[in-house]
């Protein structure tokens, strides 16, 4: 077995959490062999339950394409915007802790303005339960 | 968190799953072999992304199963240094605090990357970061199990599990043959910015 690339892409949680979820339920989920796949399924039962508490869990890729829009102004490197996807913060600590220098690179002003965007553009999983009450 | 690894493998289809598609049967063969194990340098490896090429299967003598060369993109846990991650709390002891994501447990935040102050009770056998305000006071706040926690990753370890060979014909101590049982990918964290650590402790 050989490793051709061994990053080709940083993958976001969601695409993971939804990569895995298709294996679940997938076509061929009631004829594969189960006994043969243990470890798939102790893996994939496992990072299933991990990200579904992650903020991951209400995205989708129209929503992912828009903050990714969004933040283009702000000229983050791939790894922070991934971060502040996969995370969500709410509060200028965490920003500071997901990207480099945010001090020297961002005025309070444009922190301010990256935490609107992040809390208008991704849903948070409040928003989720209390739509479910009202409902 | 989580990359796409390119690799390349000849995989083995076995004569009784010839009625299979080829392309099934060999994302089965791969995840068989590959989900939830540990690649050295690579990465936790979770599940098959896709089949990128499929080269010519081959038949070998006195072998029934057909040999295909597949390049494929698997997905990896892998996450870089220097990267946020929340996990919960398994336990801790005087190196330091033991956290588990659930599908990943061997992350460490060794003593001296705890917040400072920090010392272990050993009473409780927890780590207790001793905050102290601005007027003087000081809170305890234990570390417990079960608690979810906000970390940095600070540094990864592969080690090589490989079997050694026989080389050695006499075995010196059968009771105490069981060494330290090495970790294959230890990922080693920190707590000791502002921001990190329990999230309870950040979230008023």
């Amino acid at each position: 077995m050989e490793i051709q690339n061994s990053s080709a892409a940083l993958l976001s949680n969601y695409e993971v959490y939804s990569l895995l979820k298709e294996l679940q339920t997938g076509e061929k989920a009631g004829k594969k062999l189960r006994k043969q796949q243990k470890h798939l399924a102790t893996i994939s039962y496992e990072t299933i339950k991990y990200l579904e508490k992650t903020p991951c869990q209400q995205q989708s890729a129209e929503i992912i394409e828009q903050f990714r829009r969004k933040l283009r102004p702000f000229k983050l490197t791939k790894a922070e915007e991934l971060q502040l996807l996969n995370h969500r913060p709410t509060t200028a600590v965490e920003i500071q802790l997901h990207i480099e220098e945010s001090e020297e690179r961002l005025t309070e002003h444009e922190i301010d303005s990256l935490l609107n965007v992040i809390a208008t553009v991704l849903p948070s999983s409040d928003a989720a339960d209390e739509e479910m009450e009202q409902s | 968190m989580f990359i796409l690894a390119e690799m390349t493998d000849v995989v083995k289809v076995p004569p009784w799953m010839f009625h299979l598609k080829l392309n099934e049967a060999i994302e089965q063969e791969l995840n068989k072999k590959l989900a939830n194990k540990v690649v050295y340098e690579l990465g936790l490896c979770i599940a098959l992304f896709d089949i990128t090429k499929l080269e010519d299967s081959h038949i070998f003598p006195g072998d029934g199963s057909s040999h295909t060369k597949v390049h494929f993109r698997y997905v990896v846990f892998r996450p870089f240094v220097d990267e946020i991650v929340v996990g919960k709390i398994k336990s801790c002891s005087r190196e330091g605090v033991y956290v588990s994501l659930g599908f990943f447990d061997d992350i460490l935040l060794s003593s001296d990357s705890l917040q400072h102050p920090s010392r272990f009770d050993e009473t409780e056998q927890l780590w207790v970061w001793e905050y102290f305000t601005e007027d003087g006071g000081s809170h305890d706040l234990f570390m417990d199990a079960g608690e979810e926690i906000r970390f940095r990753v600070v540094d990864e370890t592969f080690v090589d599990t490989t079997p050694s060979g026989p080389e050695q014909q006499v075995i010196e101590e059968p009771i105490n043959a069981k060494e330290a049982k090495k970790i294959p990918y230890l990922l080693t964290g920190s707590i000791s910015e502002s921001g990190l650590g329990l999230l309870s402790w950040w979230n008023s």
